[in-house]
């Protein structure tokens, strides 16, 4: 035996903490992307969806002086909307798949800290967005000539605040996960759509009733949604939209690791961690 | 006499020798109204090979669960390799590792990916020098691009046992490490271990049902029964304190509930 083998790096340190990340996001990049049925699955759904939409404005479009005005407004909204979902299944899929696989207890007595598991999540979450989402744009311009680049610099922006919602969610799901086990699975795809209805992602947020409104201007996505409709019908960039969805962003997604972190703290008071899977 | 076996079930808490690798005070686990572990205390000499034994649900792998620090305990206090796991136990778990057949890894993985994931994440410095050497030593070298999930039991055995050793750990778990071994295999890890034991100085405490691989392996034994630890010594020395000609049939009696004094006024009469 070697002694570079015997040597093992610094266990504590940013070095250190990255190369475990990159362990967790390459474990579930080995999945990935050797099946090529699991990489068109992502963007079969956005693309379809996409499709429909744009069928719906090419049908409305001549009699609707809304949609002559923002002929590629239902098209950037679904497929901001898949921002939102494909982050939220992002973060909850990655955690079902160590479900799946009973390897949550290696991990867990692994050196991987909980900030990390929960990174790794979040980077695959932007992998599989990326590929869902990206696909589905690549469709709408090959088909329809739309592209979701023409709202230009905001486009970061929304994204950015949705794929972070998302998050926040997708750290929910995982915690009801580990908390009731895969009994709970279809929360990890029914989960987000809870908040479609007040997401303002087809009609703007003042159609809700008062009530409804007051719910939805609580969660970024309204902001974000928008913030869309102002930059596709008038032209304008509103910062303050963007800046309230950021700051609910960030209560949000330190709600959402809080509830996790509650959940795994529970597991081990439980003794679950070892048992966990199918 | 305890040959290097320090055991204080229910006494009041007492400082860890120096020289203890492991070391466990009035550990306490109670789930709802059940009490998994009552005041367990012991120490595991560094260096050496313990058995932890008893039978389903004598509290084994809660005790192995409590000291990965994967189960937090109702009381007492854990210390291995001289921290406490309870506070800061990813201080500690870079030099531990574990294995049990109750712990899969990824099945779509292939081996040599399950492996170079899990060098990763315990920092080991050439991860492909470390798999090559304990895929020759645990004859993987043909399973290296196979799927984890298309192995026989008896391989997943051997890939999972590589994966335990991948940090060269200096405090190894082993839960059932030869289950659904043949007995060629189950005899080439347990020289390993031996051999790696030997080399490294690392220690061990094995759950096993194998009362063989515990005679042949282990200095030292933890009899657990229902949360209590209502035993322990040297294999030799509980099979002659209970009158026995192996531990197969000492383990049989402490888990039936007799101790050495009734086996031995048994024995006499």
């Amino acid at each position: 035996m070697s002694a570079s083998v015997q040597a093992l790096s610094r266990q504590a340190g940013l070095g250190p903490s990255l190369r475990r990340i990159r362990a967790l996001v390459m474990r579930h990049a080995f999945l990935l992307l050797k099946s090529w049925p699991r990489i068109v699955s992502m963007a079969y759904y956005p693309t379809v969806t996409m499709v429909l939409w744009a069928f719906v404005t090419l049908y409305l479009a001549p009699s609707n002086s809304f949609l002559r005005d923002a002929p590629g407004f239902f098209i950037g909204a679904v497929l901001l909307w898949d921002v939102l979902f494909r982050g939220q299944l992002g973060v909850s899929l990655t955690f079902v798949e160590e479900m799946y696989s009973r390897n949550l207890g290696n991990l867990f007595v692994s050196p991987l800290r909980l900030h990390e598991l929960i990174a790794g999540q979040l980077a695959m979450s932007v992998m599989r967005t990326v590929i869902g989402v990206g696909g589905a744009c690549v469709f709408a311009w090959l088909l329809f000539r739309y592209s979701i680049f023409s709202m230009g610099l905001p486009l970061v922006a929304f994204f950015t605040c949705l794929l972070a919602f998302g998050w926040s969610i997708g750290l929910a799901v995982s915690a009801m996960l580990l908390r009731f086990g895969l009994g709970a699975e279809e929360l990890a795809w029914a989960a987000i759509f809870l908040v479609a209805p007040v997401s303002g992602v087809y009609y703007p947020i003042d159609v809700l009733p008062g009530a409804l409104q007051t719910i939805a201007y609580a969660l970024p996505p309204a902001y974000v949604f928008e913030g869309m409709r102002a930059v596709l019908l008038h032209g304008t960039f509103r910062a303050d939209y963007l800046i309230d969805a950021a700051v609910l962003d960030l209560v949000f997604i330190g709600l959402g690791a809080l509830l996790f972190a509650a959940a795994v703290h529970s597991a081990r008071v439980r003794g679950t961690l070892l048992q966990m899977g199918e | 006499m305890l040959n290097g076996l320090r055991l204080h079930s229910g006494r009041a808490a007492q400082p860890a020798p120096n020289d203890s690798a492991i070391s466990v005070r009035r550990l306490h686990k109670r789930y709802a109204k059940v009490d998994a572990l009552r005041s367990v205390s012991f120490d595991v000499r560094a260096g050496t090979t313990t058995a932890l034994l008893g039978g389903n649900g004598a509290g084994k792998t809660t005790t192995l669960s409590m000291l990965l620090g994967v189960l937090l305990p109702t009381g007492g206090t854990i210390h291995v390799l001289g921290c406490d796991v309870l506070r800061e136990r990813h201080r500690v778990l870079p030099r531990m590792n574990f294995t049990s057949p109750y712990v899969d890894l990824p099945k779509r993985l292939t081996v040599r990916e399950n492996l170079r994931v899990f060098a990763d994440l315990y920092g080991v410095y050439d991860p492909r020098e470390r798999i090559a050497e304990l895929a020759a030593r645990f004859d993987l070298a043909a399973l290296l691009k196979r799927p984890y999930g298309e192995l026989s039991a008896g391989q997943r055995t051997r890939v999972s046992l590589a994966k335990a050793l991948l940090n060269h750990p200096e405090v190894l778990l082993l839960d059932e490490p030869t289950a659904s071994l043949d007995p060629d295999i189950a005899d080439r890890m347990r020289t390993y271990l031996e051999d790696y034991q030997r080399s490294t100085g690392c220690t061990m405490l094995l759950a096993s049902h194998n009362m063989g691989e515990v005679e042949r392996m282990c200095a030292d034994v933890i009899m657990l029964r229902a949360g209590i630890v209502v035993d322990q010594g040297a294999p030799a020395e509980l099979i002659e304190r209970y009158g026995r000609q192996t531990m197969e049939e000492v383990f049989l009696d402490i888990a039936r509930g007799a101790t050495a004094d009734s086996d031995a006024a048994e024995l006499a009469s």
